[in-house]
């Protein structure tokens, strides 16, 4: 049973991916770090993210080991400068 | 409920009106404008647009929390921001300044944790750069994103 992960890219992390979305399929015990490695698989662009970016699941911050399930949404996130 | 993310100018106006009410003695405006650090003519600003606003959401819940009687509102402005002109502004009010400056104050410090937005400052000689508040900046931004 596989999860599929909605990958969003904004800002640098956009441009340096060239795309703002992709989709993953990851194995349903699966974490925000796996997902990453997929995405660096998947999308050539993607391999050129730092290590350990700011990542955020379902609209949350969490940590890479965060676990994800079928329907989520994962975002990867430059340094935030709002405000 | 106005829009907490908009693409027009802000109106503190209708930021302070949102809070201010008669048993609230004391208003704190807090305004952050583009900066003219010399060479930059604007600053374009983008967002998680869904994230940032369950954040802002999540944001005012605290400071109700710890604040119970200060009302915050704040409005971010997205899209390509000429220098001097507001980006985001945060209006508390509360029946005395103590709680109006802390409740004011605590929302910015959480925006700039938290809030999935980023600028780009767009130079006078057409180049672009991303702004890593770290201190490091990446040359080279495309400018139409």
């Amino acid at each position: 049973m596989m999860a599929q992960v909605t990958v969003r890219f904004f800002a640098r992390y956009a441009e340096l991916a060239g795309c703002d979305t992709a989709a993953v399929a990851v194995p349903a015990t699966a974490t925000v770090s796996d997902v990453l490695d997929r995405v660096r698989e998947s999308v050539p662009g993607a391999r050129s993210l730092p290590p350990r970016p700011l990542t955020a699941l379902n609209l949350r911050q969490v940590k890479l080991d965060a676990r994800v399930k079928d329907g989520d949404e994962v975002a990867l996130l430059p340094p935030l400068s709002g405000g | 409920m106005m829009n907490q993310l908009t693409r027009d100018p802000i109106s503190v106006e209708s930021l302070m009106m949102a809070v201010q009410s008669p048993e609230r003695g004391g208003t704190c405006v807090f305004l952050g404008t583009v900066r003219n650090d010399g060479r930059v003519t604007g600053i374009e600003y983008s967002a998680y647009n869904e994230m940032a606003l369950a954040e802002m959401t999540r944001m005012l819940d605290e400071a109700r929390a710890r604040w119970p009687e200060a009302r915050v509102a704040m409005q971010h402005r997205l899209g390509l921001i000429p220098v001097g002109e507001a980006s985001i502004a945060i209006a508390a009010a509360a029946p005395h300044r103590d709680e109006a400056f802390a409740a004011c104050r605590y929302v910015i410090e959480e925006v700039k944790q938290r809030l999935p937005i980023w600028k780009k400052e767009l130079y006078a000689d057409g180049t672009a750069t991303w702004v890593d508040p770290s201190g490091k900046t990446v040359a080279g931004g495309l400018r139409d994103r």
